[in-house]
C-alpha cells in the first residue's frame, strides 16, 4: 500500500485551474523530489497533502485513510505529516525549545518533560544544541529553518513535506539544510520535497517528478529525468535551470 | 485652595479612564473576534456596532445613555433609571470598545500567514493556533495604538463633563465661576495634571514594548 496517494486531484483557486488532474503514488521510505517552473502547480500539490489547501476535486490518501472524505479528522491527520515552509514560519514569540514543544504538549502525545527532551535530543541532529533558549530572530536563516525542520519532527510524523525549503535562503546556508534533509533521507523517512535544487534532487531522490502547467509532465529515477529527458517541455525547463 | 477640588475631579477622571479602558479592552476582543468570525451574524453585529459608534460623536453617545436610552427602556420597565456615572462609564467601555476592536483586528491581520499556516501544519486546532499563535503577536503589534487609544479615553473623560460628570475639568470650571483664582493658574494645573497622566502611561507602554521586543532579538541590548 503507498504511503501518499493521490488520484486526479484538481485545484481550483477562482476560475484559475492550477491543478488539472494530478495523480502520484509515493511509497514508505521514498524520497520525491518535485520540480518544474514557477506558477506549475508543485507547492499547491504538496499543500493539498496535509489540506492547506483543500482540493476542488480528487482523492487523496495517506496510510490508506482518505483526508479529503467529510469526516476526516485534520488535526490528527497533519500531525502525522510535518511540513517545512519556504518562509521557515517559527513563531517569532516563542523560544527555539518552545517552538518545538508547543504542538506535541498540545497534543498530549508527549508530556512537558518529554517534550523537552525530545527538543534537545532534535536540536543536537540538526547542530543547533547551544540555542536552544534563543528566540527565532537571533538566528541565520539557515539555523531557523533547522529549527523549523527539528519543530516539524517533534510530532513524530511518518511523512515530511518540504515546499521550497531552501529558497528563501542566503547561498552559504543551503547546505546546511539539505545536510539535515539527507540525513532523513538516509534514515528512511518518507519525503516529498518541492525544490530548485537541482543537484539535491538528483543525489537524493528515489523519483523526480516534474511539473508544469498543473500536470505530471514527467517522472523517473534521477538519472532518467536529468539525463535522459523524453518530454520537450522537461527538457526546455531542465536546459534553463541547469 | 483650588487643588483638592482638582485632585477629587483627577481622581474621577482616572478612575473611569483606566475602568472603561480595562472593560474597552475585553469588549474589544469580543467584538475583534465577532468581526473575524466565519459565521455571518456575528460578525455583521460587530460591524454594526463598529459603525455606530466611529459614525457618532462621543457627546452623542454620552446624551444618548444617559437620557434617550433610559426613556426606550422605561416603555418596558417604568422604574428603569440610569446613574451618571454608570452611563459614562458605558459611554466609554463602548466607545473604546469599537476602536480596541479595530487595533486588535488590525494587529491580527498583520500577523503573517504563514504562522497560522504552521500551527495548523502541526495539528493545532483553529482555536489554539489563534490563542498561542496569532494573538500573542497581535498584541504586541496592537499596543502602540492601544496606548493611543487610552490616551484618547483619558482626555475625552472631559468631554462627559457636560452631563455632569465631576471630572477635573468640571471642578476647573467651578472653581473659575467662582471667581477669587486666576483662571490662567487653574486651566495651566489642569493642563499640567492631563500631561503627567499622559506622560506615565506613555513612559509604561515604552517599558511594554520594550519588554515583548522579542521581535528584534539580540539586536535590543546594543541598539
Amino acid at each position: 500500500m503507498p504511503k501518499v496517494e493521490i488520484q486526479n486531484l484538481h485545484k481550483y483557486f477562482g476560475k484559475n485551474e492550477v491543478l488539472k488532474g494530478i495523480d502520484l503514488e509515493v511509497n514508505e521510505g521514498e524520497v520525491v523530489c518535485v520540480i518544474g517552473p514557477s506558477g506549475s502547480g508543485k507547492s499547491t500539490m504538496l499543500r493539498c497533502i496535509n489540506l492547506l489547501e483543500v482540493p476542488t476535486n480528487g482523492k487523496i490518501t495517506v496510510d490508506g485513510y482518505e483526508i479529503t472524505s467529510k469526516k476526516a479528522d485534520l488535526n490528527k491527520i497533519r500531525r502525522n505529516i510535518g511540513m517545512v515552509f519556504q518562509q521557515f514560519n517559527l513563531f517569532p514569540h516563542l523560544t527555539v525549545e518552545q517552538n518545538i514543544t508547543m504542538a506535541p504538549i498540545d497534543a498530549k502525545i508527549m508530556t512537558k518533560s518529554e517534550a523537552k527532551k525530545k527538543a534537545k535530543e532534535l536540536l543536537d541532529r540538526v547542530g543547533l544544541a547551544e540555542k536552544i533558549n534563543a528566540y527565532p530572530q537571533s538566528l541565520s536563516g539557515g539555523q531557523q529553518q533547522r529549527v523549523a525542520i527539528a519543530r516539524a519532527l517533534a510530532m513524530k510524523p511518518d511523512i515530511m513535506l518540504f515546499d521550497e525549503p531552501t529558497s528563501a535562503l542566503d547561498p552559504e546556508m543551503v547546505g546546511e539544510v539539505l545536510a539535515v534533509m539527507k540525513e532523513l533521507a538516509a534514515e528512511g523517512m518518507t519525503m516529498i520535497v518541492v525544490t530548485h535544487e537541482m543537484g539535491f534532487a538528483r543525489e537524493v531522490s528515489d523519483r523526480v517528478i516534474f511539473i508544469d502547467e498543473g500536470i505530471i509532465m514527467e517522472q523517473g529515477t534521477p538519472e532518467e529525468v536529468f539525463s535522459n529527458p523524453q518530454n520537450p517541455r522537461t527538457m526546455d525547463f531542465l536546459n534553463k535551470v541547469l | 485652595m483650588a487643588s483638592p477640588a482638582l485632585l477629587i475631579g483627577l481622581k474621577t477622571t482616572v478612575q473611569i479612564a483606566v475602568i472603561s479602558i480595562v472593560l474597552a479592552i475585553l469588549v474589544g476582543i469580543i467584538s475583534c473576534l465577532m468581526s473575524i468570525s466565519k459565521f455571518k451574524p456575528l460578525s455583521y453585529l460587530a460591524k454594526f456596532y463598529i459603525w455606530i459608534i466611529r459614525g457618532t460623536p462621543l457627546l452623542v453617545q454620552g446624551f444618548f445613555i444617559f437620557y434617550a436610552f433610559p426613556q426606550l427602556m422605561q416603555m418596558f420597565i417604568p422604574s428603569f433609571r440610569v446613574n451618571l456615572y454608570t452611563a459614562c462609564l458605558t459611554a466609554f467601555t463602548a466607545n473604546a470598545g469599537a476602536y480596541i476592536s479595530e487595533i486588535f483586528r488590525g494587529g491580527i491581520q498583520a500577523v503573517p500567514k504563514g504562522q497560522m499556516e504552521a500551527a495548523r501544519s502541526l495539528g493545532l486546532s483553529k482555536g489554539k493556533a489563534m490563542i498561542k499563535v496569532i494573538l500573542p503577536q497581535a498584541f504586541k503589534i496592537s499596543i502602540p495604538s492601544l496606548v493611543n487609544q487610552c490616551i484618547i479615553t483619558l482626555k475625552d473623560t472631559s468631554i462627559l463633563c457636560a452631563l455632569g460628570l465631576k471630572d477635573m475639568v468640571y471642578h476647573a470650571k467651578n472653581i473659575v465661576s467662582l471667581g477669587g483664582n486666576s483662571p490662567l493658574a487653574i486651566w495651566s494645573i489642569v493642563a499640567l495634571f492631563y500631561l503627567a497622566v499622559v506622560t506615565v502611561l506613555s513612559l509604561l507602554s515604552s517599558f511594554l514594548e520594550r519588554r515583548l521586543n522579542y521581535a528584534k532579538g539580540r539586536n535590543t541590548k546594543s541598539a
